[in-house]
């Protein structure tokens, strides 16, 4: 903080200064991108559940979105990090487990970059294979499409991809594996 | 993870506290007590079934389920830190000190465990490991569903972020069930054995002790003996479709209340945690 650094004698900025307004924050936070998956941030994620001043400290409350995602303490080392460039440093992180994350809290534009990103996001399509005929326990898979070609001609290879959240797919035309954002 | 804490890093022995200690717990509420025993048991199963599953990083039949077998332990080891997080907040209201979750998983004794003797088995080939995960996983999901009613907010709201996660492991484990069972004449075999072999390990998650008992009193937790109809329901269905039987042997490991939720265990679980636990043991207070 500048308060420090202000020569004796100088004029003393407003305590105000220390505690930047809550829209700052947020737009703060929008810069901290997923460690897995870059190009969306933590608030476009749905894991910041809330932000409030609590007399000078500020209180973050984030939620992880899956029990063991082993992301959790380096997005809470992105935030300090984030939160420390617009004068904040003394945030309290809260973990905040109810109610539990859900992808419907992605935001929409979000999704669309997930996308290009190689990502199929989540509900891309709700229609399901066809199950005339077939055991209810030999599950149906949604049908996603590939994020590259947009075929739906897809399979499931695993209902795990490269993290938890994810869930690995093949394109039967473009025969390029992805990853999958499982609806959670 | 880290075990800082007790300064040699040495076992903490309930039993073998000073007599001031002794008599510290007794007056603290018995309800404390029994609830610390409680979330240790949830804990410890999660814990212990992920360090099998981990065991197979590494070694998958193919990438696809080695990635899947680490994320299923990684969602039970995330869980299992939240159960016994909450059991060492427990424990410091009749102890001076609650031990942290890394000091509870790595400083406690085979003895000090509480959890399923299910989840110690070992991994055996990939059917045994997907027999064990699917008689798990059925039964972990009807319990997590009944505790995310619980009237101790603190184990509802770690429950229900569990449903979420359980119900993919549930899928999953019944997915390969049915994809051995009706397979191959090999996999259906394997399949078969590793059933059979895993059944008598199965009653002990229906079993209820005074603990349970109690706390399924409070509204706390469940009476795991209601879960074992649906449990068996849904067991047998998926063991159908897979052109399996449903074994009937009726005798079972750990009956009698004597099992891993009391503290007993097969030999395994000691050499489970002595690769788990060497590190901190060897190196107390070690951290990444």
């Amino acid at each position: 903080m500048v308060i420090g650094a202000v020569a004796e004698g100088a004029p003393i900025l407003p305590a105000a200064c220390g505690r930047p307004d809550l829209d700052v924050v947020w737009a703060a936070l929008a810069t901290v991108p997923d460690p897995e998956i870059p190009v969306i941030s933590i608030v476009e994620l749905g894991i910041v559940r809330d932000v409030a001043w609590e007399g000078d400290r500020l209180i973050v409350k984030v939620t992880p979105t899956y029990s063991g995602c082993p992301a959790t303490e380096m997005i809470n080392t992105l935030i300090r990090e984030a939160l420390a460039v617009i004068g904040v440093t003394n945030a309290v992180l809260l973990n905040q487990l109810s109610p539990p994350w859900s992808t419907d809290w992605i935001a929409p534009e979000a999704r669309t970059r997930l996308n290009g990103y190689g990502i199929a996001p989540p509900h891309v399509i709700g229609t399901r294979i066809d199950v005339t005929g077939i055991s209810p326990l030999r599950r149906a898979n949604v049908v996603v499409p590939c994020p590259r070609c947009a075929s739906a001609n897809t399979e499931l290879l695993s209902q795990f991809g490269s993290t938890a959240c994810k869930a690995q797919y093949r394109c039967l035309d473009c025969r390029e594996p992805f990853d999958y954002f499982k609806p959670h | 993870m880290s075990a800082e804490g007790p300064s040699q890093g040495a076992n903490y022995s309930p039993s073998g506290g000073s007599a001031a200690a002794e008599l510290a717990i007794e007056a603290a509420s018995v309800g404390a007590v029994q609830l610390f025993e409680y979330l240790q048991r949830l804990g410890d199963t999660d814990v212990v079934l992920a360090q099998r599953l981990g065991e197979w990083i590494g070694h998958g039949p193919v990438l696809e389920e080695d990635i899947a077998l680490a994320n299923v332990g990684l969602d039970l080891l995330g869980q299992g830190r939240m159960w016994l997080s909450y059991a060492g907040e427990v424990e410091a209201r009749f102890r001076d000190k609650g031990r942290s979750e890394d000091q509870l998983a790595f400083l406690r004794d085979g003895g000090a465990y509480r959890n399923l003797l299910l989840a110690e088995m070992p991994n055996g080939d990939f059917a045994v490991t997907m027999a064990r995960q699917f008689y798990f996983d059925q039964f972990h999901l009807l319990q997590l569903r009944a505790l995310s009613r619980s009237s101790d907010p603190r184990i509802a709201e770690i429950a229900a972020k569990g449903v979420k996660e359980v119900t993919y492991h549930a899928e999953r484990s019944m997915d390969w069930v049915i994809r051995l069972g009706d397979g191959t004449d090999e996999s259906h075999e394997r399949m078969q054995r590793a059933l059979d072999a895993l059944w008598m390990y199965t009653g002990e998650m229906f079993a209820a002790d005074a603990t349970e008992l109690a706390l399924a009193e409070a509204g706390i937790g469940v009476d795991p003996r209601t879960l074992r109809e649906p449990w068996q329901a849904a067991v047998a269905a998926v063991i159908g479709e897979a052109t399996l039987e449903l074994p009937t042997s009726e005798w079972m490991q750990g009956s009698g209340n004597r099992g891993g939720k009391q503290g007993i265990h097969t030999e395994h679980l000691g050499h489970l945690l002595a690769e788990m636990q060497h590190l901190q043991r060897t190196h107390p207070g070690s951290q990444w």
